[in-house]
């Protein structure tokens, strides 16, 4: 531990170059760059996953790749893209970062249980290396019973222990980020004077707490029941293959929001801050944000429709997840509200939250006709599935995700990005992820199921639309690689406050000082304090 | 009363009140992690049971319901002293604390020691699944997961009690040097509540194991 220099206060990053010092650092701001350098390690990995898939798919046939092959690649690519990248991505990533900074404290309430979870989610990621290495999984990411306890022949026990483990990295982020928010707040900054973002990385985080252990116990049994050969899930030796889905849903339903909630945080803050407007309807942002949250907890078997549950429990989670509808439209409606008769400019952080909106909301009305019983019954396995979870998860959350990149940038690095190439990367994404997606659920409602590596050739144009949007969708994810890695070295120097966006964030310099203010801050008034009046001050 | 207590360093806190409510916070919320962790295997016991009930009831009948109506006894006796001691902490009475502690302490290992008689003798009955499993009355296969059940839930309750046990050790010696005083004895409150969550675990083990249909 180095003392600390007189003023001027050196930024976090200028406190020490050592690779040791980041290694053992307790700066919550360092944390969380340590999760965006392993997390996008992990990004490429699935997505080379994803496109040797995309590619076999260009033709009928299965003229690339085995079978078995193929099973290994999706398995690689959700069980990847869910637990080491997506579930972390905006939480571990910003939520660490712009947490304590939003509400005026010095660090999280738990420094070094925040840096252990780095460590236990390396540890996690050694164990799908190792898995891969081995000669990977194909179970599939929602390793269904009795297939992995009994028939697999790959390495199902590695890659369980993986997710076992970064299980505890979220649940250690979970943990304290709720006691962050609930015992660190700035004098003057209470419940509903905190930004959208806080509130999302709250909600997400009692999910992270509540869900997340049941899905470690019963990935627990299942790694047990395959080594001894005795459990509860396997019909042949007295079990339930039903108990372990309802198990596994009852943290994989809820996962989803821990994906999406934090999303819906990011673009909280960058559509008022470039439609220069208070959020509409800030408590009833809040409301729905916690509403989601604890609906969803209630909506998993709508996984299981034709898992063969009881009709009746099909009718009641049908009926629930109907009911999710309702805040997530909320959100949208009341995002919409907030760009009316503001002055709305199309910074990049703007292009990608919108296309956000756009794709959140395509993926929530897939989602609607997925929840009618009838309809999921001829949807269920196919490509309209794929293509459902694909609008939320990567288009909805991932565009949310580099809008936070882009919109906290400056106060990251210190520097900008050229903000031209940012845009056409934001345009580029968006055209990419609906030419790979939205012909999947065209081949979806046809009927062309997923999970196989060949497929009847009636679907041929369709998957030749699907596999060239992959290829423009890849284009959009190196393109920030490049020209913010320029940004890094030569981006002209950002102000404390680029965008004159509100926010204790923006208040103290950019990059902030190890302890992030030089005085404790004092909240007196709501978040979002944008002038109202078009051109008139408040 | 006790010397000043060696309070470590935590600059991310403004003041000590802040800090014992941001730990006691933590704390909770970890134990409502540890909820949803059993919560799996107690739903799977219900689960299993439903379905095997009468087969439950054999397997209760092979459990020593003796002794682990004394282990009760031991271990809700253990939360006595733990709430003691921690109360002790709190007054800054040093030596009580360590007394309280201690006995604490080897309430738990005396109840682990029953414990680990008890799956002896289940090994010798041959009820042990995978290891050593050969019985062959009515309902074989329930009787299998009822016991696949006990050993997994009941391992799980002492694997949390020997972490108990040793996280007691470490505040015995923390507390005979002096750490802790009424202005610090978060540690010592923490290690309450964690044994008291344990205790209650048992609260509900010992019934669905030992009591099944037992008049």
């Amino acid at each position: 531990m180095s003392t600390i220099a007189a003023a001027p206060e050196p930024s976090y990053i200028d406190v020490s170059y050592t690779l040791r010092s980041w290694l053992t650092t307790h700066d919550h701001k360092r944390i969380g760059l340590l999760y965006v350098v392993s997390i996008t390690f992990f990004f490429f990995i699935a997505a080379v996953a994803a496109a040797i898939m995309r590619v076999e798919l260009l033709t009928p046939a299965g003229d690339l790749l085995e079978a078995d092959t193929y099973n290994k690649l999706f398995t690689v690519h959700g069980v990847v893209m869910v637990w080491f990248f997506l579930i972390p991505s905006i939480p571990a990533t910003f939520g660490n970062f712009l947490l304590p900074l939003m509400i005026g404290a010095r660090d999280v309430a738990f420094p070094r249980l925040n840096l252990a979870s780095w460590y236990v989610y390396s540890l996690g990621g050694l164990f799908v290396i190792i898995t891969l290495i081995a000669g990977g999984v194909d179970t599939g990411w929602t390793f269904y019973t009795p297939y992995t306890t009994m028939f697999s022949n790959t390495h199902v026990v590695a890659a369980i222990c993986g997710v076992f483990i970064v299980g505890f990295s979220s649940i250690f982020t979970g943990l304290n980020f709720i006691v962050t928010v609930h015992r660190m707040r700035a004098p003057g900054l209470n419940w509903f004077r905190l930004p959208l973002f806080v509130w999302a990385q709250y909600a997400t985080s009692l999910v992270m707490v509540l869900a997340t252990p049941v899905l470690a116990m019963t990935l627990a049994l299942v790694a047990i029941e395959r080594i001894l050969q005795v459990g509860i899930f396997d019909p042949a030796l007295g079990g339930d293959p039903l108990l372990f889905q309802h198990l596994f849903w009852f943290y994989s339903h809820p996962a989803v929001y821990i994906m999406v909630l934090p999303a819906m945080g990011v673009v909280s803050e960058v559509i008022a801050c470039f439609a220069r407007r208070p959020v509409f309807g800030y408590r009833f942002m809040v409301y729905s944000l916690l509403g989601i949250a604890v609906v969803g907890f209630t909506v998993w078997g709508h996984h299981m429709f034709v898992s063969g549950q009881s009709m009746y429990a099909g009718m009641v989670f049908s009926l629930l997840s109907f009911l999710v509808a309702v805040p997530s439209s909320i959100k949208v409606f009341n995002w919409t509200a907030t760009l009316y008769r503001g002055s709305v400019s199309f910074e990049a952080p703007m292009l990608y939250a919108l296309g956000f909106i756009a794709l959140f909301m395509m993926g929530g009305i897939t989602g609607i006709w997925l929840a009618a019983l009838a309809a999921d019954v001829h949807l269920t396995d196919t490509y309209f599935v794929v293509a459902h979870f694909h609008y939320i998860m990567v288009g909805a959350a991932v565009m949310a995700y580099f809008s936070a990149i882009h919109f906290w940038w400056p106060k990251i690095t210190g520097r900008l990005y050229p903000e031209s190439w940012a845009r056409l990367a934001a345009i580029v994404m968006f055209i990419g992820f609906n030419l790979a997606f939205f012909p999947q659920y065209i081949a979806g409602f046809l009927g062309m199921p997923r999970r196989y590596h060949a497929y009847p050739p009636e679907y041929e144009v369709l998957n030749i639309l699907s596999s060239a949007g992959a290829a423009v969708l890849a284009v959009a994810y190196v393109l920030p690689l490049i020209y913010l890695g320029w940004s890094l070295l030569r981006g002209p120097r950002a102000g404390s406050s680029p965008w004159g966006a509100t926010g204790l964030e923006w208040e103290t310099t950019s990059p902030p000082p190890r302890d992030n203010f030089r005085r404790p801050p004092r909240v007196d008034g709501p978040p979002y304090a944008y002038d109202t009046e078009r051109g008139h001050g408040p | 009363m006790a010397p000043d207590a060696v309070v470590p360093d935590a600059p991310q806190f403004e003041d000590g009140e802040q800090r014992r409510s941001a730990a006691t916070l933590g704390m909770w919320v970890f134990l409502a992690t540890e909820v949803l962790f059993f919560g799996v295997l107690f739903g799977g016991y219900a689960v299993i049971r439903l379905l095997n009930y009468d087969a439950f009831v054999v397997g209760s009948h092979h459990t020593d319901v003796v002794l682990g109506t004394v282990n009760t006894a031991v271990l809700l006796t253990s939360s006595l002293t733990m709430a003691l001691a921690v109360r002790g902490a709190g007054l800054g009475q040093r030596r009580d604390t360590t007394r309280w502690l201690v006995l604490t302490l080897l309430l738990g290992l005396a109840f682990l020691g029953i414990k680990g008689v008890e799956y002896y003798q289940e090994y010798q009955d041959a009820l042990v699944p995978v290891l050593a499993f050969r019985y062959q009355g009515p309902h074989a296969q329930g009787v299998l997961l009822f016991f696949y059940l006990y050993f997994v839930m009941t391992g799980l309750h002492a694997l949390h009690l020997i972490i108990g046990v040793a996280v007691v050790g470490a505040m015995v010696v923390r507390n005979r040097r002096g750490h802790f005083g009424p202005e610090y004895y978060i540690p010592v409150e923490l290690t309450g509540l964690y044994w008291h969550f344990v205790d209650v675990v048992w609260i509900f083990l010992y019934p669905l194991f030992y009591l099944v249909a037992r008049v």
